[in-house]
């Protein structure tokens, strides 16, 4: 069995969805959730707020601070979670129920998470 | 009270506490000693109480013979060491103060220690929960065997390992360092619940005795609510979760001793009082910032007290069972989360969940499979509780799981 994380990106539904609608989407989530920790194959996972996020970059050998991202594009990473898998194909079968799928343009990213063997 | 009752009584209320102390003044080299001198103490009562009566103060009475009894064990020991084995000198039977403290306040802190040092993380949980049943409750041996399904034999044997294991690891008898009090707490709180289960789903016939379990695993866990050092918002949050539970006790089962299923429970006999008490330390526990199992098991068992099915009731348990597996998943709350996710969201999306769940050797899946197609796919549905028959052991369990196939047809 390998850890996979299933990556979610989307734009910050706060910008284009009611509060009844926003609440509606976290249900969906939990219960998504809540299905796969009922398969035992849950880890861990965490939301990402966009609220005053930063980011990074290096411009002249210096570090640069920018606003944002503002989830205001489909690829920006919204949350993650990680599960455990037999094989892409199943991690791949989790992530294709995530509710952020309902909205067209937005993506659920597969990554296998290395194992601290010293090889990977 | 009549003669005798009494004693059998007092045996359960003050036997602990007389081994607890002994045990905490002579270690746990000594324990078979400190049991010894307790069980002699009772039987100087039902022999000398029938012929002079009943003292006035019978703890009291019991209290001073323990310790008459455990002056004159240490002095014949001392004498014995000095004049005949002077080369153990050293050993702490000659230096070990002779005089034992019956104080209130040393009962319960002997109590408490003992508690911890039985659910010691070094001996397994069964023998967690032989010697909680045996040393801080006081039930017999043969109870213990009753509520094992299994003979004294067995469990003396268990007592013994789990008592020599004890003696190996050197363990003491006292509260754990500040800094190891959290995962200390967690062992002796699963050993807590373990003992309550016991009591709660056990296969035993005798009613009275598994309710006495339950009654013991709640006063355990609420001494632990009585000091500073235990009292965490996880101890309120089980003793709620327990109170909850306790309060169908008399509900969960007909005249005839058939278990009755929630739905069909008749709630003008569930018990108010501890629903209430629950609902108390419900409140007590949301102090501090961590949400453990018992927050989430407590909150779910707070649901159950309120029959009437409504979409907020069932919405609210499947959320919390949605929490509860990702901190600790169990086939059980799987089960149960995917029951209440049929009554919030719809035996459709219920049935594609639970087909997931792959739980072929529990028979509560196939019931569960049965219950959620009843209505959909009556055939499908017996098929189910058809499996479920075929893995299920026990006869009340057998019964029920016929009784819904007869529905069927």
């Amino acid at each position: 069995m390998e850890e996979y994380a299933l990556i979610m990106r989307h734009e910050d539904g706060s910008k284009i969805a009611s509060p009844e609608q926003m609440q509606a989407w976290m249900k969906q989530t939990m219960d998504w959730i809540g299905g796969i920790a009922a398969q035992n194959k849950f880890v861990s996972g965490t939301g990402l707020p966009f609220d005053g996020a930063r980011v990074i970059t290096t411009k002249n050998s210096k570090p640069v601070i920018t606003n944002g991202p503002f989830g205001e594009i489909k690829e920006t990473i919204g949350g993650l979670i990680v599960v455990k898998a037999d094989s892409f194909d199943e991690a791949v079968e989790f992530a294709k129920g995530c509710p952020v799928l309902q909205g067209e343009g937005n993506s659920m990213e597969v990554r296998k998470i290395a194992k601290n063997d010293g090889v990977h | 009270m009549e003669q005798q009752e009494l004693i059998p009584h007092l045996f359960r209320t003050e036997y602990r506490k007389i081994v607890s102390v002994l045990c905490k003044h002579f270690g746990f080299d000594q324990i078979e000693t400190a049991e010894d001198l307790a069980s002699e103490t009772f039987l100087t009562a039902a022999q000398t109480w029938p012929l002079n009566g009943i003292p006035p103060n019978p703890v009291a009475w019991l209290y001073t013979v323990a310790k008459n009894n455990a002056k004159n064990y240490l002095h014949r020991h001392s004498i014995f060491d000095k004049k005949l084995v002077p080369e153990l000198k050293k050993s702490s039977l000659v230096s070990v103060e002779t005089e034992i403290d019956m104080s209130e306040k040393n009962i319960n802190d002997s109590q408490l220690q003992m508690m911890f040092a039985i659910c010691h993380p070094s001996i397994p949980a069964e023998a967690q929960v032989g010697l909680s049943l045996r040393i801080l409750c006081g039930f017999g041996i043969e109870e213990i065997a009753d509520a094992f399904l299994t003979n004294k034999e067995n469990i003396n044997k268990r007592l013994f390992r789990a008592k020599e294991k004890l003696r190996e690891e050197k363990i003491r008898i006292e509260l754990p360092a500040p800094l190891e009090i959290d995962e200390r707490l967690a062992t002796v709180l699963t050993t807590i619940y373990l003992l309550f289960n016991e009591g709660y789903y056990s296969v035993s016939n005798d009613q009275t005795l598994r309710k006495d379990f339950c009654f013991e695993a709640m006063r355990l866990c609420k001494m632990l609510t009585e000091n500073k050092i235990s009292n965490k918002p996880e101890v309120s949050a089980l003793l709620a979760l327990m109170c909850f539970h306790a309060s169908r006790f008399d509900a969960r089962f007909n005249k005839n001793g058939e278990l009755v299923l929630y739905e069909e429970q008749d709630e003008s006999i569930w018990d108010k009082e501890l629903i209430e008490r629950g609902a108390y330390y419900l409140h007590q526990s949301t102090t501090g910032n961590k949400v453990s199992k018992y927050h989430i098991e407590a909150s779910i068992a707070y649901w159950h007290t309120i029959k009437a099915d409504t979409i907020e009731k069932w919405e609210n348990i499947l959320q919390l069972y949605n929490q509860l597996l990702q901190i600790e998943y169990s086939p059980i709350a799987a089960l149960n989360r995917t029951y209440a996710l049929s009554k919030a969201n719809g035996k459709k999306a219920a049935i594609i969940e639970a087909e997931k769940l792959n739980l072929f050797d529990n028979h509560f899946y196939f019931m569960l499979l049965g219950e959620l197609y009843s209505g959909i796919d009556d055939e499908k549905a017996k098929q189910n509780f058809f499996r479920a028959l075929s893995l299920a052991k026990t006869q009340p369990d057998k019964m029920s799981i016929q009784k819904r196939i007869d529905k069927l047809k």
